[in-house]
């Protein structure tokens, strides 16, 4: 029988009363959140937190809103919901495109946005969607709030620059007239984790490309992205020639490993062949195909 | 600490530690042992019952988690002594053979039905994705949520 190790439990009421306990706790208390992450971790004692602080009770860490020119996610808000939100299916299909591959409509009734991020797996995919979007997180203390860009997050596997006594509030992503985006994943079976997997955005103007941004995931590139990919396509046209060449570089910003899930040279054939096919349909999107 | 959940409509209270998780709360504190308990890593899918309406794989949520919100298990499905249309589907359509995934099943493809109610058999495979069943081929199941689908009226409570 896998069950925790003993530990102490506390419902946060707010999200001051959550960054309180975080204060008197230390460095031994954990934020949980839909917990598919973290329990399986405590059970295994790959984590041993002392006492976990439950934010489910918090409803101003949930909901999607759009605020200026940008969508807000709140860091409660669920996989299940960002699949049906009009909101963000409005502005960027790369949601629903990720969102229906990652583990499976039961665990995605419970998994939280700020949950995967936070969790930082090398292989998250919510990770390659906001790299992509070149999207923002919101994280709160006791003074203050800050933004920090979501390609400036991760300090590396399993760790982000969110402090002892921080909470990711929100995860914010730029809204962007016209553009195109798309999600390609391989996975082994469904809800696996990835092999490898690629998000895109592409704004196409006057035939050539204006803006884009490329994330990929399980695949080792650093922040998720894979910015010469990017520059390179910056004012060219969409054409099957330049994505190939981008879609070349976007593989070259990656260092992946070999695992039980293929090796090297599988997993960069993967990252360009998954880049050209997301970047061929978010161009054709922006075109209005 | 002490919790209560309500299950299937009745309040349980019992003093437990904060590491139970929900799953056991069921079967041990509630002796509700329709809910199995399965992989304990969240993929085996035969643990899922729901929590305020919707479902979860209860071995990967602490019991302390559900306290003051409502649980429904496998249990809670008949009424006044008449089966849920996805029980019976699973009888009229052999839907089971060792019958371990079987709670999982119905609560997830009741709660399918629920939302969609004339899915199509991709949807239903899509449903069940986060769930695993060594006997059938899946096949049965289909076929099984299917029929239910089918005959929603059996589901009318006869008080």
């Amino acid at each position: 029988m896998q069950t925790p190790a003993p530990v102490d439990y506390a419902r946060a009421t707010s999200v001051a009363d959550a960054i309180a306990l975080l204060e008197k706790h230390g460095e031994e208390a954990r934020l949980l959140a839909g917990g598919h992450s973290l329990l399986p971790m405590m059970k295994l004692r790959l984590a041993r937190p002392e006492i976990l602080i439950d934010l489910n009770d918090l409803d101003e860490l949930r909901g999607i809103r759009i605020e200026g020119d940008e969508i807000v996610v709140g860091a409660m808000v669920t996989h299940a919901e960002i699949l049906d939100s009009p909101v963000l299916a409005e502005h960027y299909a790369i949601f629903r495109e990720a969102e229906k591959v990652i583990a499976d409509p039961i665990v995605r009734n419970k998994g939280t946005i700020g949950g995967s991020m936070c969790q930082a797996d090398p292989s998250e995919d919510l990770s390659a969607v906001g790299s992509a979007l070149k999207g923002s997180v919101v994280i709160q203390g006791s003074g203050g709030k800050r933004t920090l860009a979501l390609r400036e997050f991760h300090e590396g596997p399993y760790e982000t620059k969110v402090g002892d006594a921080e909470i990711l509030t929100e995860v914010r992503f730029p809204i962007r007239p016209g553009a195109g985006s798309a999600y390609e994943k391989v996975e082994r079976r469904v809800g696996d984790w990835p092999v490898a997997s690629v998000g895109v955005f592409v704004v196409v103007a006057g035939g050539v490309v204006t803006d884009c941004g490329i994330g990929l995931t399980a695949v080792g590139a650093e922040h998720f992205c894979a910015p010469d990919a990017e520059a390179y396509l910056i004012g060219k046209a969409p054409t099957e020639e330049n994505l190939a060449a981008a879609a070349q570089l976007a593989a070259d910003a990656c260092t992946p490993y070999a695992d039980q899930r293929g090796p090297v040279d599988y997993k960069l054939h993967l990252a360009c062949e998954l880049t050209l096919r997301a970047l061929r349909k978010a161009a054709a999107s922006s075109q209005g195909a | 600490m002490e919790v209560t959940i309500t299950i299937n409509g009745t309040p349980v209270t019992s003093e437990i530690e904060p590491r139970t998780l929900l799953v056991h709360f069921v079967r041990e504190n509630a002796g509700l042992r329709g809910t199995h308990w399965g992989c304990d890593t969240s993929n085996c899918g035969t643990c899922v019952l729901w929590v305020d309406g919707s479902p979860v794989k209860s071995c990967t949520m602490l019991a302390a988690q559900a306290d003051g919100h409502e649980v429904t298990t496998v249990e809670g499905l008949e009424q006044g002594g008449v089966l849920d249309p996805i029980q019976q589907g699973f009888i009229e359509c052999h839907g089971l053979q060792c019958g371990f995934c079987t709670p999982g099943m119905m609560m997830t493809g009741r709660w399918l039905l629920d939302n969609n109610p004339n899915p199509s058999e991709a949807e239903i495979r899509d449903c069940i994705s986060g769930q695993i069943c060594r006997c059938t081929g899946y096949k049965n199941i289909v076929a099984s949520i299917q029929w239910a689908a089918e005959h929603p009226a059996t589901s009318e409570v006869t008080a």
